[in-house]
């Protein structure tokens, strides 16, 4: 049976950043559960860092470089999505946004979409919920339930004794995930379908 | 094969003088450049139609007819007409007129703009773009083929027993080019009708439009107007030449940083990388511009943007002349190994050729 495409888009700015940790944790998890279904899984990771300036190259060019072309291809093939982005100012990074405003606004329709984000402490956590969920439900995607914040002290305790700690946010989010996920890769998409003109003429009430 | 050259007129402050053109200079410039064109051997000369600033050429057929006037050869054709905002009436008959004075030398290409907020001063929504193109084309093309139209459509006042007049010179309308950057509806349109397909691959990487004049040659083929080779293709380019390439990239570089698409944006070596934009040597233009038939076949009509980014008069001029010189040599390699069944570019006494010999077929 062919492969289940996971993508993981990672907004971390530095290397390591604990955004593409958040990013490798959740795509574990994901796996896990995907295979304990006896689903294969292949994983590909966007690193958006590495697309800076070509994201900005195509806001005031109109057109995607190499690199970029195939970022988004991968996004748009994607059988699930994993998307992680530090908050800043209230929301996600412009780099987040800036790589969702150059793809197609239709390219994420009916995809499953898993939402994280990382920031120095837990009061920035529902960024997730008024930034990241309105994007996504704009797209039309279908976010899972859990999104997962990970804050900087989240890393080192074992997290607020009366919430679930980072690792059970993690698998939840991972679970849910992976149900939204199809059993089998969606047919890859031909771009060479064209509406026959005369069919285009009779929805204005035209004859051919 | 035709080479031409195709403006937006577009009025721009010289990076080098600090000084913009007046509305009246940059109108005269469009005109100086036409009449230069066709001194040093181009066979089209195209100006876009915009109705917003920094634009001066919003009224095509003011401008082509002043142009007619001047000239003697050299086609005056469009880049693009707006079929979306512009009655396509009014359209049959400015162009009809331009074709009769103009003895001909005329054809355009439809686009359909990409100026938001034109939709609306012409009492227009942006959302119908497509459905307005196709409509408003539907009846342009019945107005020059059929002397009384009865009409009735979504977009305009019907017609009962209309004539558009002047009828087509010699009963034959102007050529019609469709221009699309991302629309496989316009690249059907084209074929379905035999007309030309006109890809602009200024803005984008040409794989993107390889995809576009695949589709239309294969619908024109699937609509029986000839095979797939003889589907009528003219393709953008742009270029800026010095005798030695590091000087060309030297003097160009100001004008590449003011253009309104490049400005702020990628380098010039990467713009020159992805798309087909030449900056160099006239050796190096040559070379490119051949490589443009590899990718999409041979092909009928080449137009190259030259007064970009408040270039003055001069420059341009400097660069008509070095185009004197290679369009022997694009000519000469363009014909090199050019299959017999390939068309040329349309011209008006071959297209009036072609109609009287289907009428005679007809006839009998």
């Amino acid at each position: 049976m062919k492969p289940l495409n996971l993508v993981v888009v990672s907004a971390g700015l530095s290397d390591p950043s604990s955004t593409r940790l958040l990013a490798d944790r959740l795509t574990q998890a994901t796996r896990q559960r995907l295979e304990s279904d006896g689903r294969t899984v292949d994983v590909h990771v966007i690193e958006l860092r590495a697309l800076a300036v070509d994201i900005a190259h195509n806001m005031t060019l109109g057109f995607p470089g190499p690199a970029l072309q195939e970022a988004i291809d991968t996004v748009t093939r994607a059988d699930g999505l994993i998307t992680v982005t530090p908050i800043f100012t209230a929301s996600y990074s412009g780099l987040f946004k800036s790589f969702f405003d150059v793809i197609d606004h239709t390219a994420l329709t009916g995809k499953p979409v898993l939402i994280a984000a990382t920031g120095g402490t837990a009061r920035h956590s529902l960024a997730l919920e008024h930034a990241l969920r309105p994007l996504f439900a704009f797209l039309h995607a279908l976010v899972t339930p859990t999104g997962v914040f990970a804050a900087t002290d989240d890393w080192g305790t074992e997290g607020d004794p009366y919430a679930d700690h980072l690792p059970s946010r993690i698998n939840r989010a991972a679970r849910e995930l992976a149900e939204l996920m199809p059993s089998e890769p969606a047919e890859t998409k031909q771009d060479d379908d064209v509406v026959p003109f005369a069919q285009q003429l009779a929805a204005l009430g035209h004859d051919g | 094969m035709q080479f031409g050259v195709f403006t937006i007129g577009d009025i721009r402050t010289d990076p080098l003088t600090g000084r913009a053109a007046t509305e009246r200079e940059r109108l005269e410039m469009m005109a100086a450049i036409a009449v230069k064109a066709e001194e040093v051997g181009f066979d089209v000369f195209a100006t876009g139609e915009h109705h917003n600033l920094p634009f001066v050429a919003s009224s095509p057929t003011t401008l082509l007819g002043f142009i007619a006037a001047k000239t003697e050869r050299i086609i005056l054709s469009t880049s693009t007409t707006l079929i979306t905002t512009n009655d396509p009436v009014k359209i049959a008959e400015d162009y009809a007129v331009l074709q009769h004075l103009a003895g001909g030398r005329v054809d355009l290409m439809m686009g359909r703009g990409n100026t938001g907020p034109v939709y609306p001063w012409f009492g227009k929504d942006i959302r119908e773009g497509i459905p307005l193109a196709i409509e408003n084309y539907a009846l342009l093309h019945q107005l020059w083929r059929q002397d009384v139209v009865d009409w009735q459509g979504r977009f305009r006042t019907p017609l009962q027993g209309f004539t558009s007049t002047p009828r087509p010179l010699d009963g034959v309308p102007p050529f019609v080019w469709h221009g699309s950057v991302r629309s496989r509806e316009i690249a059907e349109q084209a074929a379905y009708y035999g007309d030309g397909f006109f890809a602009n691959h200024l803005f984008f990487p040409k794989d993107h439009f390889v995809g576009l004049v695949n589709l239309y040659r294969d619908r024109f083929e699937h609509y029986g107007h000839g095979i797939r080779e003889q589907a009528v293709v003219g393709l953008g380019g742009q270029a800026f030449m010095r005798r030695n390439s590091q000087d060309a990239v030297r003097d160009f570089r100001p004008y590449f940083a003011n253009t309104a698409v490049y400005g702020g944006g990628p380098s010039l070596e990467d713009v020159a990388d992805y798309t087909p934009l030449t900056v160099g040597s006239p050796q190096q233009v040559i070379d490119k511009t051949l490589t443009f038939r590899e990718t999409f076949g041979d092909y009928q009509r080449q137009l190259f943007a030259i007064d970009t980014g408040g270039m003055p008069l001069k420059t341009v001029l400097e660069q008509l002349d070095l185009f004197g010189e290679i369009l022997p040599i694009l000519r000469k390699e363009f014909a090199a190994g050019r299959p017999a069944t390939v068309p040329d570019g349309p011209v008006h006494p071959a297209l009036r050729a072609s109609a009287s010999l289907t009428t005679t077929h007809k006839d009998r």
